[in-house]
């Protein structure tokens, strides 16, 4: 257990003693406005290293902590806040909207998982939002200047700016309070321009800065350089030979090639990430795929979203200009949370058009992805599941007959996609035992992992693992309800995460992507019989002896 | 308790105006036809700059919150009103948002059960209460139009008569009456009693409902209890719809402490969260369509940026993509 973190006896104990409140505290007769900000183990990030923000061109490179009395914040930085919130009031309607519209019904309060998890009031959504709108009413409402103590607005400070650093590093921008907001204001949304902000004074983190950094000088978030990457690749293609015996052959940077491939970086590293990944090969071999992976666009995620608009127009940028280069007709994309939310929301705005692309077609079924033919970028589990439906994958369910599977529907593909479908279909095509967790946690009503926008760092422990308590509470409940012990994802910060989540909420429960599965399932051309999943473990009803066909 | 007393006694403090004004000072004229016609400018203008402000500033992204599948493969159910897929039914969302306030009706409460078990209940009563609150405000409103006509339009006087079906009293009880009541004292109580929206609720937040309340109050008790003439009444209100800017014939100071705090209210709207009732059609997650990959949404101001190009790259990492095969443009 990270020492970042209560023990879950301590934190279940905390759970037991204030039920069934979700607040922890009293707050009789005290206004939010009076209560101290306490950076303290597992609560806050690391700041990023001077040297990645220099290698960025970002403001104010220095060592500081958020323990630190004084941030060393640069001389004028009142007045750079100020006009950055005047620039982004002006460029943003919605920024304006959410500051201007709030009627604080509180309808948003208990729908935060940080706010479930931790119970501090400052993390109901609609006083994360205070935190902002009331410098707002000060600095940008004549009126309410004029009123201040009735209005509620407050001065800048260096305590607001810490309550800011350590509150808009509290959401993760999943979006779950805009589905309830009966004027649709969206967290996610203030917590991108407030992250603007103080990244223009320096205060920062470096479990995001680090990725952006490196994707911007690599081409993906882990800093793997082009020969390492397509030996990481190739130690999957012999790991993929030796347990079913077909020899897949992925290609690097080929040009001519119908489709380009990006998925996050973070498949390609690390345990149960290269099990989604080996999932690709397989079925890309399977159908005969002409396709390839690019070195220097080789991340789809992108990191750049929690820093600030220009730089996730920067690293997005690398997918057209590389998709060009290559002469591909369209993108494929992997599994992956955020980076769906760049590529559905943003990416053809902020890097379009994309004239140089084709509308996307289906090599093997002919389907047009009609959905998706101006961006020209197309979903795995759209792909996927459009070549099941026409019955174009040999398919073996029993092979996933060892795991009994739930799904969460990821954060930014749920609320900011709209994606729910086609993943259970494909679930429900490449496995027998799925379970839905119950109503509230799934679908639009997602819960985050508790992780997300760049809050996966060891550091932060604490406020991950409470966080990530709806989730893994849901979690529990089909656990003991149907046994299920897979959790399914097509989120690759999911796969980073809720690993560590589940180990401390639900011994027992193993983490897998949606492709990982499809992997398991895929009946290849030539293979050898096969007896254990990607991961090596046993599969039920296919070790020695048994008889399989 | 200083952000609930302290609108409260303003709305005293500005409901004492007007009563000394007419009382002792006979400013008939200036609560009875200056007020109200720079209220309403102050109302009409004050909407329109605000509006005006935030059409102004561009929408760059298109981010619908979905709360439903998108449309995609064509044997996929879509979702068309919490994801829609066009402008048409885009407009149909919002106003589902305006006329039923559709999100909140989602409303859950969270409660922690023993051995630590999150549970979600389902929680209409703020559905409920806003929704009879909203509503029977604006069938007041609307109900109000008969001082300023001569002979009632038809759909109006529809919708009195509804109103007043329960014929129970003299003069018969308006049903929203009841309701308005009812509901700006559950939202009081609400604010109040709920530790949560205790904590986040503002001085700003209690004094339009204690202004919306009192207003109702004097309403209701000039109708039911001092029955209060109405013949003056309407003539003023017909002069003030002619623009004939007479001299209105003695009310009653009741009445004028009604209309001025109305006459507060309409002046508080473009200042405050009452906007909320033009922002919401604006509110971006939920106007637009969840189309961004099927059509271009174009950012008025999108930055001109310079990413790293794949030239670059290519010239720190020659050596080694020659050596691991990868193709480079350049040998």
């Amino acid at each position: 257990m990270s020492k970042y973190a209560l023990k879950p006896d301590e934190l279940n104990k905390e759970f037991e003693q204030k039920k069934p409140r979700i607040l922890k505290g009293e707050f009789a007769g005290k206004d939010w406005w009076d209560l101290p900000v306490e950076f303290r183990d597992g609560n806050w990030c690391f700041p990023a290293k001077p040297e990645v923000l220099e290698e960025i061109g970002f403001p104010n490179p220095r060592k500081w902590a958020a323990t630190d009395a004084d941030w060393q914040l640069p001389k004028d930085w009142e007045k750079t806040i100020r006009e950055g919130m005047k620039s982004r009031l002006k460029r943003f309607r919605s920024f304006k909207l959410f500051m201007d519209t709030c009627v604080r019904c509180g309808a948003c309060a208990d729908k935060c998982h940080f706010f479930l998890g931790t119970g501090d009031p400052k993390n109901m959504p609609v006083l994360r939002a205070e935190l902002v709108r009331s410098v707002y009413r000060n600095d940008f409402t004549a009126l309410a200047k004029l009123l201040k103590s009735f209005s509620g607005s407050r001065t800048l400070t260096v305590e607001v700016i810490k309550e800011w650093h350590m509150y808009f590093n509290q959401c993760t921008e999943c979006r779950r309070c805009s589905v309830f907001c009966p004027m649709g204001i969206d967290t996610a949304e203030i917590t991108m321009m407030v992250r603007e902000l103080l990244n223009l004074i320096g205060v920062n983190n470096n479990w995001i800065m680090a990725p952006v950094a490196n994707c911007n000088r690599t081409g993906n978030h882990l800093g793997i350089e082009p020969h390492t990457f397509e030996q990481n690749v190739m130690s999957l293609v012999d790991d993929i030979e030796e347990l079913t015996g077909v020899t897949v052959n992925p290609t690097f940077n080929r040009k001519g090639a119908e489709i380009l491939f990006i998925t996050p970086s973070g498949d390609l590293f690390g345990d149960p990430g290269v099990y989604t990944m080996m999932g690709y090969l397989l079925l890309f071999h399977h159908i005969g795929l002409d396709y390839t992976i690019s070195t220097y666009a080789s991340e789809g995620g992108n990191f750049g979203m929690f820093t600030s608009n220009e730089m996730m127009k920067k690293l997005n940028a690398k997918m057209y200009h590389e998709a060009k280069r290559l002469g591909v007709k369209w993108i494929l994309g992997g599994e992956c949370g955020h980076m769906w939310r760049v590529v559905h929301q943003y990416m053809e705005t902020m890097n379009g058009p994309a004239d140089f692309l084709k509308e996307p077609v289906s090599p093997i079924t002919g389907t047009k992805f009609t959905n998706a033919k101006s961006t020209r970028m197309v979903h795995i589990a759209e792909f996927t599941a459009d070549l099941i439906k026409h019955g174009k994958l040999r398919l073996d369910p029993k092979r996933n007959d060892h795991l009994r599977t739930t799904f969460h529907d990821s954060c930014n593909v749920a609320r900011g996609m709209g994606m729910f479908e086609e993943p259970r279909y494909v679930l429900n095509k490449v496995c027998n035992v799925f379970h839905e967790m119950p109503e509230n946690t799934i679908r639009e009503q997602t819960f985050c992992c508790g992780s997300g926008s760049g809050l996966n760092a060891e550091e932060f422990m604490d406020i991950r693992m409470r966080g990530g308590f709806p989730r893994a509470n849901a979690v529990k409940y089909v656990k003991e309800k149907h046994k299920v012990d897979s959790l399914v994802t097509i989120c690759a910060i999911d796969r980073a995460s809720l690993p560590t989540l589940m180990k401390y909420w639900n011994p027992g429960v193993s983490v897998y992507g949606l492709h990982e599965l499809v992997g398991n399932a895929l009946v290849m051309e030539g293979e050898k019989k096969r007896t254990e999943d990607l991961r090596e473990n046993p599969m039920a009803g296919f070790g020695e002896g048994d008889d399989d066909e | 308790m200083k952000k609930v007393l302290i609108p409260f006694i303003m709305v005293m403090v500005l409901a004492i105006i007007p009563y000394a004004g007419i009382t002792f000072g006979k400013l008939d004229y200036l609560f009875g036809v200056i007020i109200p016609y720079a209220s309403v400018a102050i109302l009409l203008l004050g909407f329109l700059y605000k509006l005006v402000d935030w059409l102004r500033r561009p929408v760059p992204f298109r981010i619908p919150t979905t709360c439903g599948q998108e449309k995609s493969l064509d044997w996929i159910k879509d979702n068309p009103l919490e994801s829609p897929s066009n402008p048409f039914m885009a407009a149909v969302r919002v106003l589902s948002e305006v006329l039923l306030f559709r999100s909140l009706f989602r409303n859950t409460k969270a409660e922690l059960h023993g051995g630590s078990k999150l549970a979600y209940g389902s929680h209409k009563w703020l559905w409920l209460g806003g929704l009879a609150f909203h509503w029977s405000l604006l069938i007041i409103v609307i109900r109000h139009a008969r001082f300023f006509f001569d002979t009632l339009p038809a759909p109006i006087e529809l919708i009195e008569a509804f109103d007043r079906f329960l014929d129970v009293t003299v003069p018969a009880l308006y049903i929203t009456d009841g309701i308005a009541l009812a509901a700006v004292t559950f939202l009081v109580v609400r604010r109040i009693q709920d530790e949560k929206v205790r904590l986040i609720s503002l001085a700003t937040d209690y004094f339009p409902l204690f202004l919306i309340g009192t207003i109702a109050i004097l309403g209701v008790s000039m109708r039911y209890v001092t029955k209060v003439d109405v013949m003056p009444i309407k003539a003023l209100a017909l002069g003030l719809a002619s623009f004939s800017l007479d001299a209105p014939s003695p009310i009653g100071a009741l009445f004028y402490v009604h209309l001025f705090l109305v006459c507060v209210l309409l002046c508080y709207i473009p200042f405050s969260k009452l906007m909320h009732m033009g922002g919401i059609f604006l509110s971006p997650t939920r106007n637009l369509p969840n189309d961004s990959r099927a059509k271009r949404h174009v950012n008025p101001w999108n930055p001109d940026i310079k990413f790293r190009t794949y030239a670059e790259y290519e010239d720190d990492y020659r050596e080694k993509m020659k050596k691991a095969g990868i193709p480079v443009e350049k040998q």
